[in-house]
């Protein structure tokens, strides 16, 4: 990848980041700082990006650092092909980066794969050796797609090229520029057609189906006559990111790191976009409604709020008794970009108090966002060291930290309840029925009774004098 | 107080109860060069001898009066006799505990009687084999009491009299310990561990931490127990500072300790948990006047961090229990402090200790009794998790859930037997254990749903 494709990838146009009514001052992204940098690489967001599409056999081209200590470690879910699961990597050695003989083993890689596993389309993620030493991925991607007959790709992601969302972006446009348009959409299935009906195609972008929980919206939108032509990439099928280019809308959920995909579908297919979330009671039922409106069908519309009625009024029902036992507890968020507002809004319609939010990934519009949730006075936590976060739970009260998993062991060290709300998760928040699971899951953690055990002192730290038994 | 539901069946089905006399034979193996001698027929003792090698994985010295039917209709006394003189006479025996059965005892043998008809005509094996006469029926009780059956006989027979408490001056750094039937090798271990930890010399009556641990003897083969505590160290118990008893189960050798010695008994219900183990180091603390070491405060702190660390997974779960009466209460404690509950216990017997529990009902009955309980007519299988022996594995897989294995028999478990429940890292590791069992049985993950657009 040059430079300047570097370049134009960072400076996203749709970005509010880049944007100077977004209130964005810079361009593009800035430079990493060594020694006080924390997140993954361009290809470890590449990877996660892509890898949920179920069916594709996903080739790591590099040495085993890149694939051998993060392959199978996502909370992404499939129904049916595993394909994904497998980690696969050329795991190249020093006499094949001495001798040049990368890209034969990656070739022979590719052969192996589909002689034995029979991949609907192979991916080839570059990384940083081969990149250095200029493996010629392209070629040797053309060739065996030659051969073979069958898809295979190129993603152009060496590490040192930036930072994760980089690579979020490079996976993205990989997409549009050689999957997306080369398939039409199947026909719709007759028994699944329903009278007076019209079935509307969209794309998702940005939903990783995170323990499953897009099967709690998925039936939702089978009800509304809406057919999800794919899921960028959670539960994603290779022939469905070929069929996106006749989406009549494309929901961002949840993720600036895809922006480049929804911009670069409304240029080229002149397909609408709009940012949601499927977090929280409020969350989708807005989401729904977007997408009712986008595709201007009034029927459809009619329909939707038909059934935001029906399902938000059996799902208050349902929460009634959990949020009785939340209501007014007091949590701190801190998670990156869109989910610092998403979340916020799930957890208010669960009762709780939001003191503060994490912001390290949010744009101004998101602040924005935060603002109108939380109040103007709302408390924006810009920096995640642990000792800052604790701080502020202590000087705001926040009886929960709600994080990611790797903040997990910050909380429980300073004897904090957590709720772990990031990729790696086991457990399904979104939708309406994601209500449920997320106040349980919150209740269990908020109401165990191991915090007086774990917080208090030993008996005998009381006094020096041994008391008399028992005391 | 726990409301207690009595057997309503005529049948047990898949039995959860081991009787008394194996509760005994278990007690004598925790003494030095002992063997118990189960007068009954012979099935008893080859049926408990059967369960202790398969559970130990050692060999169990056990013998038998092998009662046939003349000596069943004409009283069997010449088989107790002469059983305990063929043992007696093998010269390494050096306790024989006499343990009737359910035969002997509705037969109305007078072992008491027995025993000393045998010294009386065999005075040769006074002062070098000690007899202990203990009375266990299997129509009673279960494998706890018969267990704590026979720790009282072995501190009625061994133990000297202390006349008053002044007569002789208490040996400062002993404490008796009397360990419940529910307790592995691998609990009394860290029991006498925490002791020794506060200077204390421990004398555990029995102590199968040092015959049923899996050691490998000098001689090749015993008919003795090769471990256990002596002779010796249980005369010496009169003079200890203080006796431990753990365990609910263990009231009647509580009891006969303060008769034959005058000295303090502290009794103590189970050990896991946190606030059991905080008990447990403020009375060594108490009887030592020594600080709390360092590792125990450590191992403390461990337990804590592997609270919070598994209480993602274990807060608000339903667990099934099973066993014997100590061996359920002492999960009530880590239960409560985890947030766990049990909507399903069902005891082989029923007692005073159960019904004080903080459980909420108790069935007494059988693991088919468990099976009915923890399946619910509406919604299905109604527990997370279930505990128990090793018969309780084919039911939590027909129920398609996981189970920790606990209690007598563990057959398919390697290594069961030394497992280490108590204290502050016994209980982290049942922490794990739950966790990982919960975990690894089940998926909180949502089941794929299909469009009816879709192909996937």
């Amino acid at each position: 990848m040059t430079p300047a494709e570097i370049s134009n990838l960072l400076q996203e146009s749709a970005c509010e980041h880049n944007s100077p009514q977004g209130g964005g001052e810079k361009v593009g992204c800035g430079r990493l700082k060594p020694g006080a940098t924390a997140g993954g690489c361009s290809f470890d967001g590449a990877m996660i990006t892509l890898f949920p599409i179920g069916d594709v056999a996903h080739i790591v081209h590099g040495s085993s650092a890149c694939a051998g200590s993060s392959w199978d470690s996502r909370g992404s879910i499939s129904s049916g092909a595993s394909l994904y699961r497998l980690g696969m990597t050329t795991d190249m050695t020093e006499q094949d980066i001495i001798m040049g003989r990368g890209e034969k083993r990656l070739l022979h890689g590719i052969k192996q794969v589909v002689n034995r596993y029979h991949p609907k389309a192979v991916f080839v993620y570059q990384t940083c050796i081969p990149a250095m030493i200029g493996d010629n991925i392209e070629a040797i991607c053309q060739a065996a797609q030659d051969h073979f007959h069958l898809p295979v790709i190129p993603v152009d992601c060496a590490g040192f090229y930036g930072t994760k969302n980089l690579g979020n972006r490079i996976a993205g446009e990989t997409m549009v520029r050689r999957v997306i348009g080369h398939r039409e959409p199947p026909p719709i299935p007759e028994n699944a057609r329903r009278p007076g009906m019209i079935v509307h195609d969209i794309n998702l972008v940005g939903e990783f189906n995170i323990a499953g929980e897009f099967w709690h919206v998925l039936p939702l939108l089978d009800a509304l006559g809406l057919r999800v032509l794919c899921t960028l990439a959670g539960n994603a099928r290779f022939q469905e990111v070929q069929t996106m280019h006749r989406g009549e809308v494309t929901m961002l959920v949840c993720s600036k790191a895809l922006i480049n995909v929804a911009r670069l579908l409304q240029e080229q297919y002149a397909i609408p976009w709009f940012e949601g979330s499927f977090y929280g009671i409020r969350a989708t039922t807005n989401a729904l409604r977007s997408l009712a409106r986008i595709i201007d069908d009034p029927d459809l519309v009619r329909r939707t709020e038909a059934l935001i009625q029906r399902e938000e009024t059996a799902i208050q029902k349902k929460i009634e008794p959990l949020a009785a036992r939340l209501r007014g507890r007091r949590a701190l968020l801190y998670t990156g970009g869109v989910k610092s507002w998403s979340i916020v809004s799930a957890l208010q319609d669960l009762g709780m108090v939001v003191v503060a939010t994490g912001t390290r990934k949010s744009t101004e519009q998101d602040k924005v966002r935060i603002r109108a949730l939380m109040g103007e006075e709302a408390i924006m936590i810009d920096e995640g060291k642990p000792e800052v976060l604790l701080k502020i739970a202590r000087e705001q009260g926040a009886e929960i930290l709600i994080a990611g998993g790797r903040n997990m062991f910050t909380a429980l060290k300073g004897r904090l309840p957590f709720l772990d709300i990031n990729q790696e998760r086991e457990h399904a928040y979104a939708g309406y029925q994601g209500m449920v699971t997320l106040a349980e899951q919150l209740l269990a953690t908020l109401e165990s009774p191991i915090w007086p055990w774990v917080r208090n002192p030993p008996p005998w730290s009381f006094s020096g004098e041994s008391k008399p038994w028992p005391g | 107080m726990a409301r207690m539901i009595k057997r309503s069946k005529a049948l047990a089905v898949r039995p959860l109860k081991t009787g008394q006399p194996t509760g005994a034979a278990l007690a004598f193996q925790g003494v030095r060069d002992a063997i118990p001698l189960l007068h009954g027929s012979q099935g008893c003792t080859a049926f408990t001898k059967v369960l202790f090698v398969r559970h130990f994985r050692e060999p169990i010295p056990l013998q038998t009066t092998a009662m046939d039917p003349i000596g069943t209709v004409m009283g069997g006394e010449e088989n107790i006799l002469v059983g305990l003189e063929t043992l007696a006479k093998n010269g390494q025996v050096r306790v024989i505990g006499l343990v009737t059965t359910g035969l002997t005892e509705s037969q109305g043998t007078d072992i008491p009687r027995m025993v000393a008809r045998f010294r009386q005509e065999h005075p040769e094996y006074d002062g070098t084999v000690h007899v202990v006469p203990v009375n266990t029926p299997d129509f009673s009780g279960c494998l706890e009491s018969g267990f704590a059956r026979a720790v009282a006989a072995l501190i009625d027979t061994l133990l000297p009299q202390r006349p008053t408490l002044v007569e002789e001056t208490p040996e400062e750094t002993c404490i008796n310990i009397l360990p419940g039937a529910h307790l592995t090798p691998g609990d009394v271990d860290e029991i006498k561990r925490y002791s020794e930890a506060f200077g204390l010399t421990p004398l555990v009556l029995p102590d199968i931490a040092t015959a049923l641990d899996g050691h490998l003897p000098e001689l090749e083969c015993s008919p003795v127990s090769t471990g256990g505590i002596t002779v010796e160290e249980i005369h010496k118990m009169r003079k200890a500072k203080a006796t431990l008893v753990l365990g609910r189960s263990m009231e009647e050798p509580a009891r006969a300790m303060e008769k034959k010695t005058h000295m303090p008994v502290h009794r103590l219900g189970g050990l896991m948990g946190m606030a059991a183990t905080d008990q447990l180091v403020m009375l060594l603390r108490h009887l030592s006047g020594r600080p709390v070491p360092a590792w125990i405060e450590r191992d403390r702190s461990r337990l804590q961090d592997a609270m919070m660390d598994t209480h993602f997974t274990l807060s608000g779960k339903r667990l099934a229990l099973s066993g014997d009466p100590d061996g359920l209460l002492q999960w009530q404690f880590l239960l409560h402090e985890m947030g766990m509950t049990a909507p399903v216990v069902v005891s082989s017997t029923g007692n005073h200790a159960l019904a004080d529990s903080g459980f909420d009902t108790i069935k007494i009955g059988d693991l088919e009794d468990m099976e009915d309980l923890c399946r619910d007519g509406t919604t299905g299988v109604n527990v997370d998790l279930l505990l128990g022996n090793s018969h309780v594995a084919t039911m939590a897989k027909s129920l398609d859930r996981p189970m920790v294995r606990s209690g007598y028999p563990l057959f398919d478990w390697i290594g069961g037997h030394t497992r280490c429940r108590v204290g502050y890292e016994g209980t982290r590791q049942s922490c794990y254990e739950l966790t990982n069992a919960i975990v690894h049985g089940s998926d909180p993950r949502l089941p794929p749903y299909h469009s009816i657009y879709g192909s996937v």
